[in-house]
């Protein structure tokens, strides 16, 4: 875990945090350093939706083999991701909710279904989407 | 207005690192706060002194320093992402700090807005 | 909330995106290569029309001036802004989304 030493007074505070992931893995490093946001979001215990829209949603397919073009898999970080939500489910000491969730029509123009992805996802329409942007407080996009 | 800036690219192949500054230095003027300017990704050559545009250029890297200085702006550079790309303590320019990705987070908490600029 | 679009809808999605889901009632911000949306007649130049409906839609000048699109050629209805007027934005449409 990477240090969490804080300047401002936060004390207190919880927010909603968006972290919507429009970017397809491997071709770019985006989806690979912002797994590792979402991840240190964790430790302040704040709310999160972490979505996959667009090409972001191959990010999560299943089979990913980067091993061949000499590229680390990542593809098993968004399981410790599904954990962290989990977690914080089962965990009464924790207040914090998070989300998971692919936007119903990236993933069909894609042609997949939620049987393609490694983890247990939501899924939500492009307005049900939009109605839950209006609640976020943060977010970063990429 | 408190205001957290998250800068994702270098300040040569894409444009993000000057809307940004451009953005930050308008706030400034205007009296609100830049309460910190995290850097990700490719963001932390921002903080590359050994960089040397050529001289009739701007210069993002002193641009940013200088707007450290003359404002108390803290500029951040991601720890795990400056590994990756060599950036390190002794070619960190002036007005920049080394840090961990807790500090995006922290200043998206005590911020009114935060805003990212990338490609 | 206030929306950033800094791509040309010529080259990436973000503005089919943006408008597939941007809740009504905020603003759109064209920066960077996202001003080429904001001209008259082009194929983009009905989304963007559609979008003046449900939201506040405006135009980072310095970006359209590095570009060489004048102001005259923009759609009806867009604002244009300087950087000062982008913080204004912020100010007053709360959370941002930057559509990268």
């Amino acid at each position: 875990m990477e240090d969490t030493e804080t300047m401002f007074d936060t004390e207190g505070v919880t927010k909603n945090f968006m972290f919507l992931n429009r970017k397809a893995p491997y071709g770019t490093i985006y989806a690979q350093e912002v797994l590792e946001l979402v991840l240190i979001s964790a430790a302040f215990e704040q709310n999160a939706a972490i979505v996959f829209m667009d090409d972001g949603v191959y990010q999560i397919v299943k089979g990913h083999d980067p091993s061949v073009s000499g590229m680390k898999n990542f593809s098993p970080t968004y399981k410790v991701v599904e954990m962290e939500k989990e977690d914080a489910e089962e965990d009464e000491d924790i207040d914090m909710v998070w989300k998971i969730i692919v936007e119903k029509e990236s993933m069909e123009a894609r042609g997949l279904s939620t049987d393609d992805f490694i983890i247990n996802v939501e899924v939500l329409g492009s307005q049900e989407l939009s109605a839950l942007m209006a609640e976020q407080d943060v977010v970063f996009g990429g | 207005m408190k205001l957290g800036i998250m800068v994702n690219e270098g300040p040569f192949t894409h444009q993000a690192s000057d809307t940004a500054y451009q953005f930050a230095k308008a706030a400034i003027e205007k009296g609100h706060q830049v309460m910190r300017v995290f850097f990700y990704y490719d963001g932390v050559n921002n903080a590359n002194k050994l960089s040397e545009p050529q001289s009739d250029d701007r210069n993002l890297v002193k641009l940013w320093g200088e707007l450290a200085k003359e404002h108390g702006v803290d500029l951040v550079v991601c720890v795990a992402a400056s590994l990756r790309r060599g950036i390190k303590d002794d070619i960190l320019a002036d007005g920049f700090r080394i840090s961990g990705l807790g500090q995006l987070i922290e200043v998206g908490l005590a911020a009114d807005r935060t805003i990212t600029f990338g490609d | 909330m206030l929306h950033t679009i800094n791509k040309s809808p010529f080259d990436r999605n973000s503005l089919a995106s943006c408008l597939r889901t941007a809740p009504d009632g905020g603003a759109i911000l064209f920066i960077e290569d996202g001003v080429y949306a904001t001209a008259k007649g082009t194929t983009f130049s009905g989304d963007v029309e559609g979008a003046l409906k449900n939201q506040k839609v405006f135009v980072l000048g310095p970006d359209l001036a590095a570009r060489g699109i004048a102001e005259d050629k923009l759609i009806d209805g867009i604002s244009v802004v300087d950087y000062s007027g982008f913080v204004d934005l912020v100010e007053e449409f709360g959370t941002v989304q930057s559509w990268l």
